[in-house]
């Protein structure tokens, strides 16, 4: 099998991951506005609350499970502790640009710091229900294992959900509208609080099934979803900040790419080449390759 | 009917709206009228929960509109069609119609309801799957307030429906609502600046000054005081 | 009417500004060195950190503050400067001074480029790439054998600049002589930048950060006063590393890296992002931070104490930006106004 061929394939389990993480950090931007940094600790935290219950069960399936529960709620959680009581806050000039930031990047280091005082600062192998060899077909093997098949499929049955609830739903149709207008949604009856903390839920739960899909085939420590914030971060802007599939294509393209350079680069080139990515569309296309230019309406 | 006593509201160190007092029946229309900063808006806003009361009253039948969040009022059957073309450009045509009955849920009549606002203002009709950034002023006015008709509501608070619209569709949207009120018993609280039109289909009418009621009456009377008008109303 | 001239300190204003400067700038050097001569080596050492984080966190207020840009990337910008002084200090063995210029430049003429990117994005766009570029350049400096590869490069600091003789042996004094060094680079910088801050440029970034369609309307050059806010900006944190290397005596990738960006972030919102002086208080925060960490987890098991400064950090980040995010600055002024407040009160 072509060395190329089998990199892309590589990618593609690769950008399903990226994907999930921009579908969850697009979610939390179209329903508050704001860009979660603390995302990464979140799904850290919940993939070490998965990695316990699997030291307690032995099953796969129940540590996913309640990593993906404990993502959702944490996320609402934190919208409930975190975000409602900013919002109220929010005034104008530098603090309150900056001050989402700051409440995320604060939360970031405290789960963080909290990850690495209950569960220490060594790398942790993380078991996976699938064999990680690569599969065969035909007689030749590929580097694509079942568990890749896995982590590609939950990840498409997910955003393939949030995709459905976000356009069709009348749920969905509440949380853009509290995005966009606010004022205008309340009148019309959405609670938009509610709401908010809804999709702060969704993307908790999703950030918790990302950081455990990864985990497996690197390791799991308290920072060591910083990168995968940080691509999942790059393709979202790649596809727009404004649209799931964007973040989702963007995902997919930057899986690829970074595949490329692992193979025929290196994997001290991979962080590089994502900035090099990401400032490329943010100069040239700051609106993604999916979205449309909108400006700013006076 | 929606009473409202002495409602106060301050911006700040402004007094928006001064011990505004006055009553309106069921299905009556009663306009607000009054030069620009007079306070209507603050008044309407005061109404729908937008902006927090200092003190006073205000009650739409044995419900108290002041204890209210604003994403409640809609299910007590008030709802406001704010300042500003209140459509969310973003959505659609037909979302932001659907939008204003979400709260309802899987109540068989919302589709009732959308066939009877599309029938008042048929151009939305023909735009339904158009983004709401494409129609034109007079066009996203009639879907702001086709929105809050598909709440069904007994009490609609209008914020100067005809701001920067041409004469033509003013007086077309004004006889919307006109039409619409005498056949469904709904009552119309109507804040313009644009005088004339609003005296033109209300019953009562007030006006404010400063936050504070300068007069109020029959809007006959008001529309033939002269020196009101002059002094108030600027023409 | 109040009787402005029975308020305490009034005969201050009557004093020509430049010379109000001077006497200030005295009584800080005084200061400064008094403390050097009062506490232990550690303390001395503490100092000069102290000093480079304010520097660091001043040229956050600059940019943030004042022109309203985020950047969480200006760890890269202290490792440009600590690097420039590092290099002209040990291979071409210019004096201090002068490699603290070249510091100052270097970042400021990669600040300008940072900020012809930066002009162009805003809110979480600007956040995310700062970030991007927090973590990059550290791991390039890593790759780059020049610079001295993950090691870095380290020297003799009292070869290089080490006290004059007449203090007698170099070595004795080095500690304290460093600490003067980093205060005078200190007190310098704040001098410059409340002037910068109070000159037109500063007048032209609060614009700006304001309302960037008003000023632009009002004949403001926007993008030029954005990328003139970053390179200033770079400039005082490229100040910034070199004294922070001239005081550790050397540079490494390590010290760079995305925690500098984020403790600097976290002194500037403690001491307020708006302020100058602020950076003080939020560099003291800094130095303290880590001691009082120890002091409650000293019979913890290590995980806890290598992650207590990490969480303490973002809980007193968050506790700020929810309930005084104005930082220690803006309380200081709440306390301030209502003094004289009660002053004027009193007098009537």
């Amino acid at each position: 099998m072509s060395t190329l061929l089998s990199t892309l394939i590589m990618g593609l389990s690769l950008g399903a991951i990226y994907s999930l993480m921009a579908v969850a950090l697009i979610l939390v931007w179209r329903s508050t506005r704001v860009v979660n940094f603390a995302q990464a600790g979140q799904a850290v935290l919940s993939t070490y609350i998965g990695l316990e219950i699997h030291r307690m069960t032995g099953s796969y399936w129940l540590a996913i499970l309640l990593s993906i529960i404990f993502g959702g709620v944490l996320g609402g959680l934190i919208d409930l502790a975190l975000v409602r009581p900013l919002l109220r806050r929010a005034g104008s000039g530098p603090e309150a640009a900056v001050a989402p930031v700051i409440a995320t990047l604060g939360l970031l280091a405290v789960l963080q710091g909290v990850s690495g005082m209950l569960w220490g600062g060594e790398l942790i192998n993380f078991p996976s229900a699938f064999s990680t060899a690569g599969l065969s077909i035909g007689g030749s093997k590929i580097p694509f294992s079942a568990f890749d098949l896995f982590t590609v499929g939950a990840s498409l049955a997910v955003m393939l959900a949030f995709s459905f609830i976000f356009q069709r739903t009348g749920l969905g149709l509440s949380m853009r509208a509290a995005a966009f207008s606010p004022e205008v949604a309340q009148l019309a009856g959405v609670r938009t609080g509610r709401v908010r903390t809804i999709g702060w839920s969704f993307a908790g739960a999703a950030g918790g099934l990302a950081g455990v899909l990864i985990t497996p085939t690197t390791f799991l420590a308290p920072n060591s979803l910083d990168l995968l914030l940080v691509f999942g971060f790059t393709a979202a802007v790649v596809g727009g900040l404004e649209s799931m599939i964007g973040g989702a294509l963007g995902g997919l393209a930057l899986g690829f790419g970074l595949a490329l350079v692992l193979q025929y680069a290196g994997s001290s080139y991979t962080f590089m080449t994502a900035f090099v990515v990401l400032l490329a569309v943010l100069l040239l296309r700051p609106q993604g390759l999916i979205g449309k230019r909108s400006g700013r309406r006076v | 009917m929606l009473r409202i006593d002495s409602l106060t509201t301050d911006h700040g160190q402004v007094r928006a709206v001064d011990r505004v007092s006055f009553r309106a029946e069921v299905g009556s229309c009663t306009a607000v009228i009054g030069a620009n900063g007079a306070g209507k808006s603050s008044l309407l806003r005061t109404l729908s929960g937008l902006v927090k009361a200092t003190s006073g009253s205000a009650s739409w039948g044995d419900v108290d509109l002041l204890k209210l969040p604003t994403s409640e009022i809609v299910r007590h059957g008030v709802a406001h069609v704010p300042e500003g073309r209140s459509v969310i450009a973003e959505l659609s045509v037909e979302e932001n119609l659907t939008l204003g009955a979400l709260w309802r849920g899987k109540d068989p009549d919302v589709a009732v309801t959308k066939s009877e606002v599309l029938d008042l203002f048929p151009r939305l009709g023909e735009r339904l799957k158009q983004g709401a950034d494409s129609l034109s002023g007079g066009e996203r006015q009639m879907l702001a307030i086709g929105r809050a008709l598909m709440a069904r509501p007994k009490l609609l608070l209008l914020d100067e429906p005809s701001l920067g619209l041409a004469p033509i569709v003013i007086e077309q949207i004004f006889h919307t609502i006109d039409t619409m009120r005498k056949a469904t018993g709904l009552t119309v609280v109507l804040v313009e600046q644009n005088a004339v039109s609003a005296l033109g289909i209300a019953n009562h009418a007030i006006v404010l000054s400063l936050g504070k009621i300068v007069a109020s009456g029959e809007a006959n009377a008001i529309a033939s005081d002269e020196s009101l008008r002059h002094a108030y109303l600027g023409y | 009417m109040v009787d402005v001239s029975k308020r305490p300190l009034h005969f201050l204003s009557r004093i020509p500004r430049p010379v109000r400067v001077l006497i200030g700038i005295a009584i800080a050097a005084f200061a400064w060195v008094l403390m050097g001569d009062r506490v232990s080596e550690f303390r001395i050492t503490q100092g000069s950190m102290v000093a480079a984080y304010a520097l660091a966190i001043i040229s956050i207020v600059m940019l943030t503050g004042y022109s309203g840009q985020v950047s969480l990337g200006h760890g890269s910008f202290l490792a440009v400067g600590a690097y420039a002084c590092a290099l002209f200090l040990v291979n071409l063995h210019w004096p201090i001074w002068l490699t603290f210029f070249i510091s100052v430049i270097a970042a400021a003429i990669v600040g300008a480029i940072v900020g012809i990117a930066a002009a162009r994005l805003s809110g979480p766009y600007l956040a995310g790439t700062t970030l991007a570029f927090a973590v990059g350049v550290p791991s390039i400096s890593g790759l780059v054998n020049i610079l001295g590869g993950e090691q870095g490069i380290s020297w003799d600091a009292a070869e290089q600049y080490g006290p004059p003789s007449r203090y007698g042996d170099p070595y004795m004094f080095l500690n304290k002589w460093v600490y003067w060094i980093c205060g005078a680079a200190l007190i310098l910088g704040i001098a410059l930048a409340v002037n910068i801050t109070k000159s037109r440029y500063g007048r032209i970034w609060r614009a700006v950060r304001a309302d960037e369609s008003a000023a632009a309307l009002a004949g403001i050059n926007v993008a030029r006063s954005k990328i003139l806010a970053f390179a200033v900006s770079a400039g005082f944190a490229g100040f910034a590393g070199a004294i922070l290397s001239v005081t550790l005596s050397s540079v490494a990738p390590s010290t760079f890296g995305l925690s500098l960006s984020f403790l600097i972030l976290t002194g500037a919102v403690i001491g307020g992002i708006r302020s100058i002086y602020g950076a003080i208080v939020g560099a003291l925060a800094l130095v303290i931070l880590p001691m009082l960490s120890d002091m409650i987890a000293s019979n913890a098991s290590e995980s806890i104490h290598t992650n207590l400064p990490g969480v303490i950090t973002g809980v007193l980040l968050v506790l700020t930006v929810l309930f005084n995010p104005g930082g220690t600055a803006a309380a200081f002024n709440h306390l301030a106004h209502g003094l004289r407040s009660k002053g004027r009160r009193s007098s009537h």
